[in-house]
C-alpha cells in the first residue's frame, strides 16, 4: 500500500554519520567531520522534503483527510499477544511536518558551524553528537509507539545533555548540563509513570490502537480509566497531567523552566538547532500527538492552557531584563513555546473548533525557523564580539551587513509583523485564543507587545546604540560563507514559509481548514507589537541613559524580573535546605549505619573467623594428610554406621 | 593356600595399611614418606587379591586391579622422586618441615 519505507534511512542516515564519526572521526576525520556530518544529513533533508511533498501533494490524502500511515513496523519485545513494544515508523501531518523542520534547521546549523566551530579541538565530537541529536529528534518525531517515544525522549535527553556539556572544561558549562539532565529526568519521571497509566488502562503501548480506545466513549478502556479516580481526580487526567509534565520539562514550560536559559553554554549553533528550533518543541509535538486523547479531557488542557500562557508571560518579562544575548534568545524561545502550549490548549479536536491545534503546529513550524535564524545570527555576533554580553556589542550593522538584515527580518517575524512568518502563525494562534478564553488572550497579545519590544532592545543594542569598540573594526571579516550561507537561506525561508497553507496541511482531524487573515482582528496586535518595536527604538537605537532611568524607577520589579523572579532561588531553596536536609541526610545516614554497617559487619565476621581458623593451613603436608586422612574415616563412618 | 582363612590375610593387610599410615603421618623424610604410601598400596592390593580369591574365584578382575595399581604406584614413585629431587635442589634438604613456606 505504501512505498515509504525508505524513510527509516532518514534517521539512520544522522546514526551512521554518528558511529562514523564518533569511533573514527578523531584519528581520519579531524578536518572532514564537518563534511561527513553535513552530507549525511543532506541526503536525510532531500529524504524528507520529498516525503513531504509525495505525502502533502500526491498520497497522504484520502477523501480530503489526511491519513496516519505506518510506514514501518518492527516488534521489538512482546509481551503479551496484544501489548508490544514495536519499533515503528508513523506517518501523518505533524510527524511529515516535523521531519522537514529537524532535518532543514538541523542542516542549516550543521553547514554553519563548518565556520563557526572551525579549529575546535574536538570538532569530530561535536559533530558526532550533533548527529546523534539529530537521530533522536527524528526518530522520536516518527515514533509509532509510546514506548519508542520515550527512548528516543531520552536519547535526546543525553545528546542535549553532551552538547551543553561540549565545553567541559568550563566549570559553568558542566554544571548546565548536568542542570539540564537532571530537570529534564525529573520530568521524565512523570512521563514514564503517565505513559504506564495510560497504556495500563489502554492495554497497549501503539498510539494508534491507543488513540483510538481512549477517545471511544463507549470503550471499555475508556470508561475504565475515567471512573477510576486517585485523589478524586479521575486517572485519564492524571496520565495526560503526567505526560504532559513531561513534555514541559523538555519544552522548559514554567516552573521546569530552569534549566533553558543556562543551557545557553553549549555552542551557539546547538543552542540553535536544540533549545530553540527542534528538541524544545518535542514536548508540543507530544502534547499535539496525544491530543485527540487530551480533547477528551477538559482538566488535563486546562492545565497544558494555564502552563502553556504563564510560561509565555514569565519568560517575556525576564526576557526583557537579560543582558545576555542568548539568555534573551531562550526566554523568548520559552515563550513561544508557551504560545504553542496554550494555543493547543483553547483546541478542540477536529474542524473549525481545531484552529489552536493548526496555529500551534504553524507557530512550531514558522518559530522553528526564526529562532534558528536570530540564534545563528546571535552566533555570529557572538564569534565576532567574543562576547555574550549586550554591553559589549553596538554599532555592529556596518560591520556585519547580512547579520544584521537577517537578524532583522527575524525579529520582524518573532514580533508578528506581516508579512513575516511569525504574523501569520501568531494570528491564528491569537484568534483561537479569543474565540476560547478571553484572559488567555489577553495575555498572548500583552505578550506579543513585550515580545517585540525585547527582540527590538536586543536588535538595537547589538546592531545600533553606541559606536562599534575600536578593536572590532579592523578584527576579522563577518565570517565564512558557511556562516553567512545558512543565515540566508533561512531568512528567506522566514520570510516565506508564512505563505504555505499550513490550515490545509496540518490540522488536528488531518481535513482541510479554512482560515482568513481579519485585518480587524489583526490591528490590535500588530499595532501593539508596532507601539512596541517604537519604544524599543526610543530607549535603545542612541545611548542614552534613559533606560538606566527606568529601571531605577522600576525598583522592586526591575530586579525581581532581573533575578528571574527568584525562580532559581526558590528551587535551590527547596533542594539545598529541604529536600538534603529533610531527605538526603536521612538517607545517607541510614546508607552509612544501617546498609553499610550491615555489609561491615559480614565483612568482620568472615575475617575474625578466618583469623581463627587460618591456623589449620600451616604449610606442612603432613596436617593436609592427617586432615583428609580424618575426613575420609568420618565419611566412612558416616556411610556405614549412621547412613540407613 | 585355601586353608589360610581370608582373615588372616585382612589382618595382614590392615596392619600394613597403618604401618604405612603411621610412616607417613610421623616420617620427615620425603623418601620415607614415599616408601609408606608404597605400603599403603600393597596393602590394598593384597586386599584386592584376597577378595578376588575369595569372592569370585573364577573371574580376574580384582587381580586386574592390582596390575593397574602397582603401574599406577611405579608412575606415581618417578613424578614423587622427580618433586623430592626439586625439593632437595631448591631447600638443600628433603624433610617435608623445611618446605612450609606455603602457608597462611
Amino acid at each position: 500500500m505504501n512505498h515509504y519505507s525508505y524513510i527509516a534511512f532518514i534517521p539512520l542516515l544522522p546514526l551512521a554519520s554518528f558511529l562514523v564519526l564518533g569511533i573514527f572521526g578523531k584519528k581520519y576525520f579531524k578536518t572532514f567531520a564537518g563534511i561527513v556530518g553535513t552530507t549525511a544529513l543532506l541526503a536525510s533533508t532531500v529524504l524528507s522534503l520529498y516525503t513531504a511533498y509525495r505525502y502533502f501533494m500526491i498520497d497522504g490524502k484520502v477523501n480530503g483527510v489526511f491519513q496516519k500511515m505506518i510506514a514501518l513496523k518492527y516488534t521489538w519485545l512482546q509481551f503479551s499477544p496484544s501489548v508490544s513494544i514495536d519499533m515503528g515508523i508513523i506517518l501523518d501531518p505533524i510527524a511529515v511536518m516535523m521531519l522537514v523542520v529537524v532535518t532543514f534547521v538541523s542542516l542549516m546549523v550543521h553547514v554553519f558551524s563548518l565556520g563557526y566551530m572551525k579549529g575546535e579541538e574536538r570538532f569530530a565530537t561535536y559533530y558526532a553528537f550533533l548527529s546523534l541529536f539529530t537521530f533522536s529528534m527524528l526518530g522520536l518525531v516518527l515514533s509509532a509507539n509510546i514506548f519508542q517515544i520515550y527512548m528516543f525522549w531520552e536519547l535526546v535527553g543525553v545528546s542535549s545533555f553532551l552538547l551543553i556539556g561540549y565545553y567541559f572544561e568550563k566549570p559553568s558549562a558542566v554544571a548546565a548540563a548536568k542542570k539540564a539532565f537532571i530537570v529534564t529526568r525529573f520530568a521524565d519521571l512523570g512521563f514514564l509513570i503517565g505513559i504506564l497509566i495510560l497504556s495500563f488502562y489502554s492495554g497497549t503501548l501503539d498510539f494508534g490502537v491507543l488513540i483510538q480506545k481512549l477517545t471511544t466513549a463507549q470503550s471499555p478502556e475508556f470508561i475504565a480509566i475515567s471512573t477510576a479516580s486517585f485523589l478524586g481526580i479521575s486517572m485519564l487526567t492524571w496520565g495526560l497531567i503526567l505526560v504532559f509534565i513531561g513534555g514541559a520539562g523538555k519544552s522548559a514550560m514554567f516552573p521546569l523552566h530552569i534549566w533553558l536559559p543556562d543551557a545557553m553554554e553549549g555552542p551557539t549553533p546547538v543552542s540553535a538547532l536544540i533549545h530553540a528550533a527542534t528538541m524544545v518543541v518535542a514536548g508540543v509535538y507530544l502534547v499535539a500527538r496525544l491530543f485527540p486523547v487530551f480533547s477528551f479531557d477538559g482538566a488535563a488542557l486546562e492545565v497544558v492552557t494555564y502552563v502553556g500562557a504563564c510560561s509565555a508571560l514569565l519568560a517575556a518579562i525576564i526576557a526583557c531584563t537579560q543582558t545576555d544575548i542568548k539568555r534573551v534568545l531562550a526566554y523568548s524561545t520559552m515563550s513561544q513555546i508557551g504560545y504553542m502550549m496554550f494555543s493547543l490548549g483553547v483546541s478542540k479536536y477536529g474542524g473549525e473548533k481545531g484552529l489552536g491545534y493548526m496555529a500551534s503546529m504553524f507557530h512550531l513550524f514558522t518559530h522553528a525557523f526564526f529562532k534558528s535564524l536570530l540564534f545563528l545570527g546571535a552566533g555570529a555576533v557572538i564569534h565576532f564580539v567574543h562576547s555574550n554580553d549586550m554591553k559589549d556589542m553596538g554599532g555592529l550593522r556596518k560591520l556585519m551587513p547580512i547579520t544584521h538584515i537577517t537578524f532583522l527580518v527575524a525579529c520582524l517575524a518573532i514580533a508578528g509583523i506581516p508579512p513575516f512568518a511569525g504574523f501569520f502563525s501568531k494570528e491564528e494562534i491569537l484568534l483561537a485564543a479569543f474565540n476560547a478564553n478571553k484572559l488567555i488572550y489577553g495575555i498572548a497579545v500583552f505578550t506579543s507587545a513585550l515580545t517585540a519590544f525585547y527582540m527590538f532592545r536586543l536588535y538595537f543594542s547589538i546592531f545600533w546604540n553606541k559606536e562599534a569598540a575600536i578593536n572590532h573594526v579592523h578584527h576579522h571579516a563577518e565570517g565564512t560563507w558557511s556562516m553567512k550561507i545558512p543565515l540566508i537561506v533561512l531568512a528567506i525561508c522566514v520570510i516565506a514559509v508564512g505563505f504555505l497553507p499550513i490550515a490545509q496541511l496540518v490540522t488536528s482531524d488531518g481535513a482541510a481548514l479554512e482560515t482568513h487573515i481579519d485585518l480587524v482582528f489583526s490591528a490590535l496586535p500588530v499595532t501593539l507589537a508596532i507601539v512596541g518595536i517604537l519604544v524599543a527604538t526610543l530607549l535603545y537605537k542612541k545611548a542614552s541613559t534613559l533606560p538606566d532611568t527606568i529601571e531605577l524607577g522600576l525598583g522592586v520589579f526591575y530586579t525581581t524580573a532581573y533575578r528571574k523572579f527568584y525562580i532559581d532561588e526558590i528551587y535551590l531553596f527547596i533542594t539545598k535546605k529541604i529536600i538534603f536536609n529533610l531527605i538526603g541526610r536521612p538517607a545517607a545516614w541510614m546508607d552509612k549505619n544501617i546498609v553499610d554497617g550491615f555489609i561491615i559487619l559480614l565483612a568482620n565476621t568472615t575475617a575474625t573467623i578466618s583469623e581463627k581458623i587460618k591456623g589449620f593451613q600451616s604449610g606442612k603436608v603432613q596436617n593436609y594428610a592427617l586432615y583428609f586422612f580424618g575426613g575420609v574415616i568420618g565419611l566412612a563412618v558416616l556411610f556405614i554406621y549412621l547412613w540407613n | 593356600m585355601n586353608d589360610i582363612p581370608l582373615t588372616h590375610i585382612l589382618f595382614l593387610s590392615t596392619a600394613l595399611f597403618f604401618i604405612g599410615i603411621y610412616g607417613l603421618f610421623t616420617r620427615r623424610n620425603m623418601i620415607t614418606m614415599l616408601m609408606s604410601v608404597e605400603l599403603i598400596l600393597n596393602s590394598v592390593n593384597i586386599n584386592f587379591v584376597a577378595f578376588n580369591k575369595w569372592l569370585f574365584p573364577n573371574s580376574l578382575d580384582g587381580i586386574f586391579f592390582t596390575i593397574f595399581v602397582i603401574t599406577i604406584a611405579a608412575a606415581e614413585a618417578a613424578v614423587a622422586i622427580a618433586i623430592i629431587i626439586n625439593l632437595y635442589r631448591s631447600h638443600h634438604s628433603i624433610d617435608v618441615e623445611d618446605a612450609s613456606e606455603l602457608k597462611y
